[in-house]
């Protein structure tokens, strides 16, 4: 049960670097998958994958909230973007 | 009067140091800025140094720019104060929104330490002040997110407005128009890659950082 008759949901903010942005590892990695026999894997792009949990009354407000967490802070727009992922692990309790 | 310069501390710094001598050395009164006092101290410019600020966790810069002293740093520059970013600080200046555009990683695969040629493209800025426009200064570069990008318009904006300060004579890092440094619209606020501070004396290979830092006083000692 939440504490103000909220619900909890489950976040999971994927943070990718956007096109054009470059990304060392994502070039190290896919330049070194031939001499490991892996051929034919192109485009590798490496970004970041954070998940949380966040209280709201309903998805709507939980998704304005991650949204503003996603804009001020966990992405910088000028050179990532990011997708959101969000689910109930809680319902409001009665 | 003795002009005061403050280097904001944050976990991780690793430059106060070396501003805090060279401007020490033209004379200034240097002193440390912590990172979790909301207060810029009365001092006349604030430099914010390299180093990895915070493990530079998330993105360089990202959580620096929510320390108190960050707040005041925002007042102080809002009001006219000089403001200097370097290396890791000029991250953490565009982080906050001080300044516009973003540090990516360098084009390539590799940090760059190295001693590099940035000639002067305006001296209408808190740091270029007294350099000459077409000198080629030699000062170091650290740094694994120096490819300094922007929005085109953003880029038309710095270039119409004469906001580029220093370019890279040969691009180390794949910066968007060799661009090594940048100001504010108020031109009170300048973020640079470069390290003047590391070359601010014979010893260490080059003096050229000297008329830069020596802009930044007399930006000070004007006062704000």
């Amino acid at each position: 049960m939440c504490e103000h008759g909220g619900m909890i949901f489950s976040v999971h903010v994927d943070v990718q670097l956007r096109p054009g942005i470059a990304d060392p590892q994502g070039s190290t990695i896919e330049r070194s998958l031939p001499t490991l026999g892996f051929e034919g894997v192109v485009g590798v792009r490496v970004g970041k994958s954070i998940r949380f949990t966040i209280e709201a009354p309903d998805e709507a407000t939980a998704r304005q909230h991650v949204g503003d967490l996603c804009d001020r802070f966990l992405t910088n727009p000028v050179i990532e973007d990011s997708t959101v992922e969000l689910s109930v692990v809680e319902a409001a309790s009665a | 009067m003795t002009s005061r310069i403050g280097v904001v501390l944050f976990p991780g710094s690793n430059c106060e140091q070396d501003a805090l001598e060279a401007f020490a050395g033209l004379g200034a009164e240097a002193e440390v800025l912590w990172h979790g006092d909301a207060t810029v101290n009365g001092v006349d410019a604030v430099v914010v140094p390299g180093g990895f600020a915070h493990g530079d966790y998330l993105r360089p810069g990202a959580i620096a720019r929510f320390s108190p002293v960050m707040s005041a740093v925002q007042e102080f520059a809002a009001e006219g104060g000089p403001v200097v970013g370097i290396c890791n600080g000029f991250q953490v200046l565009t982080e906050a929104g001080l300044l516009p555009g973003a540090l990516q990683k360098n084009r390539g695969l590799k940090f760059i330490c190295a001693m590099v040629d940035v000639r002067v493209e305006s001296s209408r800025s808190i740091l270029t002040s007294e350099a000459t426009v077409g000198s080629v200064l030699r000062i170091p570069i650290n740094h694994f997110e120096g490819n300094y990008t922007c929005a085109p318009e953003t880029l038309a904006e710095l270039q119409s407005d004469d906001r580029i300060v220093l370019r890279y004579v040969d691009n180390p890092n794949g910066s968007v128009d060799d661009i090594a440094g940048i100001c504010s619209a108020g031109r009170n606020v300048v973020g640079l890659m470069p390290h003047p501070e590391r070359a601010s004396d014979p010893l260490l290979g080059s003096a050229d950082g000297l008329g830069l830092l020596s802009s930044v006083l007399q930006a000070a000692s004007v006062g704000v």
